[in-house]
């Protein structure tokens, strides 16, 4: 995914040059994570901007960028650090196209890295989409493999309004994907069917779409279950519709995300799902979540992440109902 | 392996022109034409008149609450005068009379404090942003507007505003340190009124200047009497030439008072002493430039009434607004509203047709405010 990514960036930049790119260490050091990696060479200092460590002018510089008609793309480090930055999110991302009216609106894409499992510190492993997709004037983006994280970012890059775009850690590195030369883009805001099924819906993104696959193809094998898996992609705005249309099918849904249980995303799609399924529903819509901790340490956070057995189980005792 | 001194001793320069009582320092005497000397200070007596209106507008309920002004013409209208309609500005909150020189229309900036969204909006040819009303939150947007402007090589410079408590917020520390590092067109002018609502400077910071806060960013910081508007013009005028020239940003603190309330919902008299506020009032930037522009034959008869009357038909057109229209609260959401945010729409469109709630209309009573019973319906 890293490389997809910054296949997204290169041509984005190439294609236009009010997009630039901002944050720490994604300049000469091509990132953390080498998302960034060869566009300072290839577009220069002034468009691959190694920023001083300050995450609230990091994202208030790029506000200030995108109220003049740049494009930023701003990186910040880790998701756990965007507390610091996050007032200038909520107050000023979010607001300035009603605050002014339509006179300002703000295309820019701040990027994070997010999510467990890769045997990191504190604020180095959490999931905190819930905080970006309760935001009226934001788009949250979440990709869950190469091809569609490449996609989704030159759509959030061409995108006329602020999005906050999560990159799970743990994609950064996994399973290969081919992904095409040619410039393509997908649609915010829509969820996309990655298992057809009549069973049972599983809602999942980022990593956990991997893990309700897999789980899907254990009930297939094991139980004779077909289950119908959306990757949600966008969490906000929430596609609704698609969500709503294969539970009105199936009458049954899990939802898996690594976020806390507790006023998650999965609150929201349980009542999506409660609002435009009810009749259909033959079960509680059950959640497969991290549990509600500020964080568990790399040590004991496999008991924490949803992993297939607990999906499988979720699912059994939702078709057991 | 000696001690030794590796930062060399810097040095603040204070400026002062026109002093309280209308001497000038005739050395200093910035080369102003009489016909933008008579324009400033018809800039500074509507910014006074408009204030002193807004605050009965407030008292009668007829707008929200606001942050008025008195006192601080001359720090944000000495500094806002150096600006070319080509370049920006961005204000905080209590900028109300640099924002109607600006080309704010005044019953647009009515409407913003009678709680319409409308009141936000500038024109489309108008480089000024919106009001940012949390502290210090504008200041790294200054900063990004400046960069964008360098790297589409426009010559353009930045102007921010903000107070002396927002020198305590890490955003206005973040925005200096970028503009230093970045080497951007930014003008930082801190109105240093002296009072953060209740707290003093002295709890506000250690320091003996603001201006000095500049040095550590590695940028000039300059402090100046602002309410000596020939004082602001001129250290502004530096630092804006600077700032086109290349030379980067520049940090001015303007020494001045809020001789009135924080905003219309504070009450200083809990927390400074009326001999203070009487000490400043005889400091009144208004006064010692009357004094001066007296002196030389430029005050004009009637500016006052004049003044007014451009007022009471800025208000009369804010009051021939209509109703605010509840559902024009989705068309500036999203370039585009999303199925569920046309759903809700629609839903309150419904609910309207059916006859409730009743719009609000400028110029009436606002709504009952917290701790008053609200009748039933």
């Amino acid at each position: 995914m890293v490389k997809a990514l910054n296949l997204a960036l290169h041509q984005e930049m190439e294609r236009d040059p009010d997009v630039l790119v901002v944050g720490e260490d994604v300049g000469v050091d091509g990132g953390v994570f080498r998302v960034t990696e060869d566009l300072h060479r290839t577009f220069g200092s002034k468009r691959v901007i190694d920023s001083p460590l300050a995450e609230a002018a990091i994202v208030g510089a790029s506000v200030g960028m995108a109220l003049y008609g740049l494009k930023p793309v701003c990186e910040i480090q880790f998701s756990g650090f965007a507390f610091q930055c996050f007032h200038q999110i909520e107050n000023h991302c979010a607001r300035y196209r009603a605050r002014s009216q339509g006179r300002f609106h703000l295309p820019m894409v701040i990027r994070m890295p997010f999510g467990g499992g890769v045997r990191a510190l504190e604020h180095h492993t959490e999931s905190e989409e819930q905080f970006y997709a309760h935001i009226p004037g934001l788009k949250m983006v979440v990709p869950s493999g190469a091809r569609n994280a490449r996609a989704l970012l030159a759509a959030a890059i061409r995108d006329p309004d602020p999005v906050v775009f999560f990159e799970h850690k743990a994609l950064y590195h996994a399973a290969k994907e081919e992904v095409p030369d040619e410039p393509e883009t997908l649609p915010l805001g829509r969820a996309q069917v990655v298992r057809a099924g009549r069973d049972l819906t599983l809602v999942a993104w980022g990593a956990m779409t991997r893990v309700a696959r897999e789980a899907a193809d254990v009930l297939a094998a094991e139980d004779r279950v077909e289950c119908e898996v959306i990757d949600l992609l966008t969490i906000a705005p929430l596609d609704r519709e698609t969500l709503v249309a294969s539970v009105a099918r199936t009458g049954r849904a899990v939802v898996v995300h690594e976020a806390p249980k507790s006023f998650g995303p999965g609150a929201e799609i349980v009542a999506t799902l409660v609002d435009g399924a009810f009749v259909s529903l033959e079960a509680p819509v059950a959640r497969v979540t991290g549990y509600d901790v500020a964080f568990a340490g790399f040590a004991r956070e496999k008991a924490v992440i949803p992993d297939v057995a607990r999906v499988v189980a979720a699912c059994r005792e939702t078709l057991a109902f | 392996m000696p001690r030794t001194v590796l930062e060399p001793r810097f040095q603040v320069e204070y400026l002062s022109i026109l002093d309280s009582d209308g001497r000038l320092d005739a050395a200093l005497e910035p080369a102003l034409a009489p016909a933008q000397l008579q324009e400033l200070h018809r800039a500074m007596v509507l910014g006074r008149r408009l204030d002193e209106r807004m605050l009965r507008l407030q008292r009668q309920g007829r707008i929200g609450t606001f942050a008025p002004i008195k006192g601080q013409e001359a720090s944000q209208l000495g500094a806002a005068f150096t600006l070319r309609r080509t370049d920006w500005m961005v204000p905080s909150f209590r900028e109300t009379a640099a924002m109607v020189w600006r080309g704010w229309p005044i019953e647009r900036i009515l409407l913003f404090f009678a709680g319409y969204l409308e009141g936000g909006q500038p024109a489309p040819d108008q480089r000024d942003l919106p009001v940012t009303i949390p502290v210090a939150t504008q200041l790294p947007h200054a900063v990004g507007l400046a960069y964008a402007a360098q790297y589409r090589g426009d010559d353009v410079v930045v102007m921010a505003f903000f107070g002396d408590g927002a020198t305590s917020e890490g955003d206005f520390h973040e925005a200096a340190n970028f503009a230093g590092v970045w080497h951007v067109p930014v003008v930082f002018v801190c109105q240093n009124n002296q009072w953060a609502i209740s707290v003093p400077l002295k709890k506000q910071t250690h320091s003996r200047t603001l201006a000095q806060k500049a040095l550590a960013y590695g940028m000039p910081g300059v402090q100046v009497d602002g309410n000596d508007v020939l004082a602001v013009y001129a250290v502004a005028q530096e630092a804006v030439d600077r700032a086109r020239a290349g030379d980067g940003p520049t940090l001015i603190e303007c020494v001045t008072y809020r001789l009135g309330v924080h905003t219309t919902a504070d009450d200083p008299t809990k927390y400074r002493s009326p001999e203070e506020v009487a000490a400043w009032e005889k400091k009144d930037p208004l006064t010692r430039f009357a004094a001066y522009l007296k002196k030389k034959g430029l005050l004009e008869d009637g500016l006052e009434a004049a003044v007014d009357a451009e007022i009471a038909a800025a208000v009369a057109r804010f009051e021939a607004v209509g109703p605010a229209d509840p559902l024009t609260i989705f068309d500036h959401v999203y370039a585009e509203l999303p199925p569920d945010l046309k759903a809700q729409r629609e839903a309150l469109a419904e609910r309207l047709h059916q006859g409730a709630p009743e719009p609000h209309t400028p110029g009436q009573p606002s709504p009952p405010m917290r701790g008053q019973r609200q009748p039933r319906r």
